[in-house]
């Protein structure tokens, strides 16, 4: 059993996804033995590349196939006075 | 108001079909339509007159207003009045037309315009059997145009920049410098869909006609697509109302696109090309007003911007 370098309670031993922590009793401080720190970040990086897309953004209309180089957020863009106006003269040119 | 010499014939000749010359008269004043490089119109009561463009291939040109008078094509396309025997005057050599008037869609209310309506009447188009000889559409070609007038409005302009790589990122036949791709020619097309090309006749409730057919011809019948899918792609035209219009247009038979499933694989080329187009122009009148680009020319901008990011891969047909 080791002692806290920091506020000399126990420290107590997890295993965290394969990986050995000491955990201190009292501040709750964690000691990581050489390459645990490694370990863990490498899991890290795992868990976020296993991470399921982030849900698309709502749309105002049931999803239209749109072109790769399509407006992002289709839907955000429609409203506005100004944005009419200046629509309507473009609807009705060559 | 300043008149020209050619509003001023067109406006006399209008007048002078409108009624015999021995009638009272009580007409008001002509009506300018339009007065532009490529058509000059006049209204006199049921009659409008049309100066076509100056530089207008006039074989083609004729082959091309022939198709308004044609048989087959009667509800589709408005039909023309008998042409004045004698060309006006002030026309100088531009060819003329005469048509009766039709009531346009409502320039103030496009959630109101006949998107539907428009759809089935390209459609129609598209699946009629063209006339031979004609020339191609001009799609292409108006493309092509918008792009160097921009060149020299806004002349190595940093602005210009992205559209010109979203320009030079289209295969060849959508800049008019390559024959279209077999399979996506020889059908008949209007080469210049807008809103501003559709009017009821007799106005002001009879069907939706559509009108102008100076740059029609031969070629890919998704070039009449195209305006409408650059709109609803740059995130102007919400996806209700294009799926209003994408859903008439293949329920009505029309070939450009496939009956079901995703249609950009059809639609993708000729939708880059008129967004340029749009931001081409955009660019240019901009330039020529002294002013920024307005929010919604900015928008078919920031298109551009994107087209020219594009992974390759990302990309239906690759630059020819």
């Amino acid at each position: 059993m080791i002692q806290c370098p920091k506020c000399h309670a126990q420290m107590h031993t997890y295993n965290r996804n394969g990986v050995q922590i000491e955990q201190c009793s009292g501040c709750r401080g964690i000691f990581l033995d050489y390459g645990e720190l490694e370990s863990l970040t490498r899991l890290e990086s795992q868990w976020a590349q296993q991470a399921p897309p982030a849900p698309p953004a709502p749309q105002a209309y049931p999803a239209a196939p749109a072109p790769a180089w399509g407006a992002p957020h289709q839907g955000g863009h429609y409203g506005g006075h100004h944005r009419q106006k200046s629509f309507g003269r473009m609807l009705f040119s060559s | 108001m300043t008149t020209t010499p050619v509003v001023r014939a067109l406006g006399d000749l209008a007048h002078g079909s409108a009624h015999p010359a021995t009638t009272a008269c009580s007409c008001p004043p002509p009506q300018v339509l339009a007065d532009r490089n490529d058509g000059t119109v006049v209204r006199s009561g049921p009659v409008v007159a049309k100066a076509h463009a100056a530089d207008s291939d006039t074989r083609a040109l004729m082959a091309r207003l022939s198709l308004a008078a044609s048989p087959p094509l009667a509800g589709i396309l408005l039909p023309p009045l008998p042409a004045p025997d004698v060309p006006p005057a002030g026309a100088g050599d531009r060819t003329v037309s005469l048509w009766p008037y039709g009531r346009p869609v409502d320039p103030s209310d496009p959630d109101a315009a006949p998107w539907e309506e428009a759809a089935v009447l390209l459609a129609r188009l598209h699946r009629t059997p063209p006339p031979r000889p004609l020339p191609p559409m001009r799609g292409p070609v108006k493309a092509a145009r918008a792009v160097a007038r921009m060149c020299r409005a806004v002349p190595g302009g940093p602005c210009t920049a992205p559209v010109l790589a979203a320009w030079r990122g289209l295969p060849g036949w959508a800049r008019a410098e390559n024959p279209v791709p077999p399979h996506r020619d020889g059908y008949l097309c209007h080469g210049d869909l807008h809103l501003g090309q559709l009017v009821r006749h007799p106005a002001p409730q009879g069907p939706w006609l559509l009108i102008d057919m100076d740059d029609a011809g031969l070629g890919d019948p998704a070039w009449d697509l195209a305006r409408p899918a650059a709109w609803y792609a740059a995130g102007l035209l919400p996806p209700g109302i294009w799926l209003r219009f994408l859903d008439a247009y293949r329920a009505a038979g029309g070939p450009a696109v496939r009956a079901d499933g995703d249609p950009w694989p059809e639609l993708d080329v000729v939708a880059r090309a008129l967004t340029v187009q749009t931001a081409a122009l955009a660019l240019a009148k901009s330039a020529a007003e002294e002013r920024s680009p307005d929010e919604v020319e900015q928008l078919m901008i920031d298109a551009c911007v994107r087209i020219a990011s594009l992974p390759p891969e990302l990309v239906s047909e690759p630059p020819s």
